[in-house]
């Protein structure tokens, strides 16, 4: 908190806190030219935040591909729009919720999917699917990160339901550098026609501007600037203000009613309102025009009639969206509001002159150039290595055991409890159940989107460039194992104290190691997302840049992980390294060529069932593929030529390999040969065990174990 | 023409049109709840989602608007009228069918897969099963758990009026394992399960299809 000469706002208790640094009150004086007074200090309070304004990141991010031939719209808007198809575009975004989460985890977990799928909506696409990638505590040990996760689920599986989008898929991991700070990101993508895009820009003067949802009211004030400091100790009762207030109901009439609205042309430019509140949504889509905005404070529907102008402004209140409506077409939007039972204000107008003016009770309290607000200052922060971690090759003496162990591990364990909960099936489009290595949607009858996740914090935290490239070869080779085609990549960037050197160093070599990936595979960045903060008491989480990558399948091509016949062939694609405990390397143009191969065995139909190899390495998954499939394996590890130990074979978490099943292995081998990809018969599907060669195990024990393991940690 | 009845928050609304139209090929269009003619219609859904939002009660506050009573006259003149899921709820709430709706016994919203066998092949929706048939359909519900009293309960029996229950394992509490219930008269039809999810096989099974089938069946012999 900063002291100030001049706060205007008499009553002391009514003023607002900001937390702009000396150097950033001192470049606000002097880029307005006069002493901003307490509105206009809030304000930029917001815009300049580190949740609005990207003031430590921007410059790292430049780092990333965000060109390609299929993207509509870029990077720099509420959400990236990839070209499908001739007709269709897909909307696609991701936010984190983490701060908000660990405070209030059912209010914190539902307002994050209430943003992006706003941030869809709001580019004229109706939202078709949600991923909820999470990351927890140890709730093996830790009662409060158990509590966390039953409620950021509960708060997930609440609201998604009732907006009828389904949650198609996620992935959860649990470690205890996550136990005060959990980290709830959210995907959600949207179908939009691609001839009729809109914007969050207003370009136009005298467009007239339209608060739509909810009233505002004192929920969420100060949410973005909670949002970029760490979390402190006794946060969940002082912080409580700051978290927004979810009501699915209201977000649902958002989507029907705007679906109807941006199917007349009266729309210019649309905004939700999310951190930030209104501030951030009416400045930005002036700003993006290059315009200004004369806005009326007294016309906005209020919740409670005694707020004071700063809470107005700042309010996070949610399921609000800003919409700018050519002149004269107000009534056509209104009259479908109307028909839904959704609020709305005309509530300013867009300027000619790049002026940002707020009246109130026929008084001007908010006058600023609108670049004030739409561009805030960069910070240079200091970085400085980590020391390197020793990796240590964990000893395991008895293997059967071990591999029990892993499928009981609840980050390995079945996720059924989780996704049950969410309906992962409304809209009639999900291909897929949850489970599989990649989400596929149905866009047309022929053709479907598919999703793929990675990341793994442990890894990352022991390097944090390699893990983060390792979180982008991961997905890809997620989407590509369900027969998808990569076209582009969301990220969540999840770190912890920028103005720490030590934290920033991970973002930074995280932002390199990811940055390279993408160049590599040629995917751009279309939408993405920076948390920082995310510490308590002093101790960051483990780094976790998530990445999710979205590509296109075609419906009668698509691949799932379960064995599916007795006697078929099971290939292992790729080359194992003794890497056990570390954080696997990967090699880029070896990656590339292995899903390529993948690609080409898809598109072929040459293979019945594929999986990538992730954690637990390959023993976790050939147990996968028959406890989603109907039958069990007999696999020979001693048919691997690798030089390393049978630990290493069996847990190694190597880059680069799937598994795949087949009829015609001849083919396979000699098509892998050709795309420059080690590929060796292990052994066939069939039997009612899992059998690796040292040991074997009975599909139905070791199912058990991995069906129970995480609800045993709950009940 | 069938239609498919939207209120505020109804959300499988489209995947009952998708089903009709595209999956079925029959005349479909959808009906917003306020200020509606229902009079060219020939049968009606009332779909699954969180109408109203739920608040109060799963399906209480669309029981109670207009349309619900010219929805009731579309029954009594025979036509069919099927509830699905949410839509379940609502012709419980507004006394077209017998019973209602609760929390499910373990509280929480439950989404998968389950299994079902077929009590009754007479109704309007249920005429191209067999009886004993198993089958497979998607549920997603935190209000499913069916109950009713025991007067009731013999009724149903009696009069052949339960028309699916759940095999294996019972995923709400419903009593009786009872999925879903028509009238007396046989068209009008709640389930919880959502035959509309399960009527292609490229999401997952179409065990479900012959639900709206048997419905369009039902409307041509009335013709």
């Amino acid at each position: 908190m900063t002291e100030l000469e001049c706060w205007g706002c008499e009553d002391e208790k009514k003023r607002p806190n900001i937390s702009l640094t000396k150097e950033e009150i001192a470049i606000a004086r002097k880029r307005l030219g006069r002493e901003p007074n307490d509105i206009e200090w809030a304000m930029l309070d917001v815009m300049w935040s580190e949740h609005c304004s990207y003031k430590s990141s921007r410059k790292w991010l430049k780092l990333f591909p965000i060109d390609g031939k299929n993207v509509l719209l870029p990077v720099g808007d509420d959400c990236g729009i990839v070209k499908f198809d001739d007709k269709w575009g897909i909307a696609i975004g991701m936010e984190s919720h983490n701060h908000p989460s660990a405070i209030e985890p059912v209010a914190g977990a539902a307002t994050g999917i209430g943003g992006i799928v706003r941030d869809i909506i709001s580019k004229g696409a109706k939202p078709i699917a949600c991923l909820d990638p999470l990351r927890l505590g140890d709730i093996r040990s830790d009662e409060r990160s158990r509590y966390l996760f039953e409620n950021i689920v509960k708060g997930i599986a609440d609201y998604g339901n009732c907006i009828g989008v389904p949650t198609i898929g996620g992935e959860t991991e649990f470690d205890k550098s996550f136990d005060r700070n959990p980290l709830v990101n959210v995907v959600c993508i949207g179908l939009v026609d691609k001839d009729r895009i809109i914007k969050g820009a207003a370009p136009v003067a005298g467009d007239t501007m339209i608060l739509a949802g909810s009233k505002t009211g004192r929920d969420g004030i100060h949410g973005v600037t909670f949002a970029s400091e760490e979390l402190a100790a006794g946060a969940e009762e002082t912080s409580r203000p700051a978290v927004q207030i979810e009501d699915p109901f209201s977000e649902k009439l958002l989507i029907d009613s705007f679906g109807e609205i941006f199917e007349t042309d009266a729309v210019r430019g649309c905004k939700d309102l999310g951190g930030g509140g209104f501030t951030c949504a009416t400045s930005e889509i002036a700003h993006k025009g290059g315009k200004g905005a004369m806005i009326e404070m007294d016309k906005i529907h209020l919740r409670e009639l005694d707020m004071e102008p700063w809470e107005i402004v700042l309010s996070e209140t949610q399921e609000r969206m800003m919409l700018v409506i050519k002149k004269g077409r107000e009534a056509e939007v209104e009259k479908i509001l109307d028909k839904w039972g959704v609020p709305h204000a005309r509530i300013g107008i867009i300027t000619d002159e790049a002026r940002y003016i707020i009246k109130h009770k026929g008084k001007v309290i908010v006058d600023m150039p609108t670049e004030m607000l739409g561009d805030s200052p960069v910070f240079e922060r200091k970085w400085e290595p980590m020391p390197k971690k020793a990796v240590i090759k964990p000893q395991i003496n008895d293997l059967k055991k071990h591999l029990n162990e892993l499928l009981a591990d609840v980050n390995i364990a079945s996720k059924s409890w989780v996704y049950q909960q969410y309906d992962n099936e409304v809209q009639a489009r999900s291909v897929t159940k949850p489970g599989q290595d990649g989400s596929i949607t149905r866009i047309t009858d022929k053709e479907g989107v598919v999703l793929g996740i990675g990341c793994n914090s442990h890894q990352c935290a022991i390097d944090p460039y390699e893990g983060a490239k390792g979180a982008l070869v991961e997905a890809v080779r997620n989407t590509v194992v369900m027969g998808g085609e990569p076209l582009a990549v969301v990220d969540c960037l999840n770190f912890g104290n920028p103005e720490k050197p030590k934290a920033f160093w991970q973002f930074k070599s995280a932002v390199e190691g990811l940055a390279e990936a993408c160049k590599h595979f040629e995917i751009p960045i279309v939408s993405g997302n920076v948390s920082f903060y995310n510490e308590s008491d002093g101790k960051p989480i483990d780094p976790s840049p998530v990445v999710v990558v979205m590509g296109k399948v075609k419906l009668d091509r698509t691949l799932s992980m379960g064995f599916k016949e007795e006697g078929d062939e099971i290939i292992l694609l790729g080359e194992t390294k003794p890497e056990l405990g570390a954080c696997p390397k990967v090699s880029l143009e070896q990656e590339r060529k292995n899903c390529w191969l993948m690609e080409k065995l898809a598109e072929t139909q040459s293979v019945s069932a594929a999986h990538d190899l992730s954690k637990g390495g390959l023993a976790v998954g050939l147990a996968l593929m028959a406890f989603r499939g109907q039958t069990g394996f007999e696999v020979s590890i001693s048919k691997m030529s690798e030089q390393i130990d049978d630990s290493e074979k069996l847990f190694s978490e190597s880059h680069g390999r799937f598994v795949v099943v087949t009829k015609y292995a001849k083919g396979v081998l000699d098509m892998a040969e050709k795309y420059g990809v080690k590929a060796q018969v292990i052994g066939k599907t069939g039997g009612d065990k899992l059998e690796y060669g040292p040991f074997s195990v009975s599909v139905k024990d070791a199912k058990k174990l991995w069906e129970n393991g995480l609800e045993e940690m709950i009940v | 023409m069938i239609g498919v009845l939207q209120f505020p928050g109804s959300n499988c609304d489209y995947d009952v049109l998708r089903a009709l139209k595209d999956v079925v090929k029959t005349d479909a269009r959808m009906v917003f709840f306020k200020n509606q003619d229902l009079s060219d219609l020939d049968g009606l859904v009332v779909p699954g989602g969180f109408s109203y939002g739920d608040h109060l009660r799963a399906g209480a506050i669309a029981a109670k608007m207009e349309v619900m009573d010219k929805v009731k006259s579309l029954a009594a003149q025979g036509k069919p009228v099927l509830g699905i899921c949410n839509g379940f709820q609502i012709l419980c709430e507004s006394g077209l069918l017998p019973g209602a709706l609760g929390r499910n016994t373990g509280v929480k919203f439950v989404c998968k897969w389950v299994e079902l066998e077929v009590e009754n092949t007479t109704s309007a929706f249920t005429s191209l099963y067999t009886k004993g048939e198993k089958i497979r359909m998607p549920i997603a519900h935190g209000e499913g758990r069916y109950l009713c009293d025991e007067k009731t309960l013999k009724e149903l029996k009696k009069d052949g009026q339960i028309a699916f229950t759940y095999v294996g394992e019972n995923p709400n509490g419903s009593l009786e394992n009872i999925a879903g219930v028509c009238n007396r008269e046989g068209n009008v039809l709640g389930l919880m399960p959502h035959p509309e999810r399960a009527s292609e096989k490229l999401l997952g099974g179409e065990d479900g299809r012959r639900v709206f089938e048997a419905m369009v069946n039902y409307i041509k012999s009335r013709k």
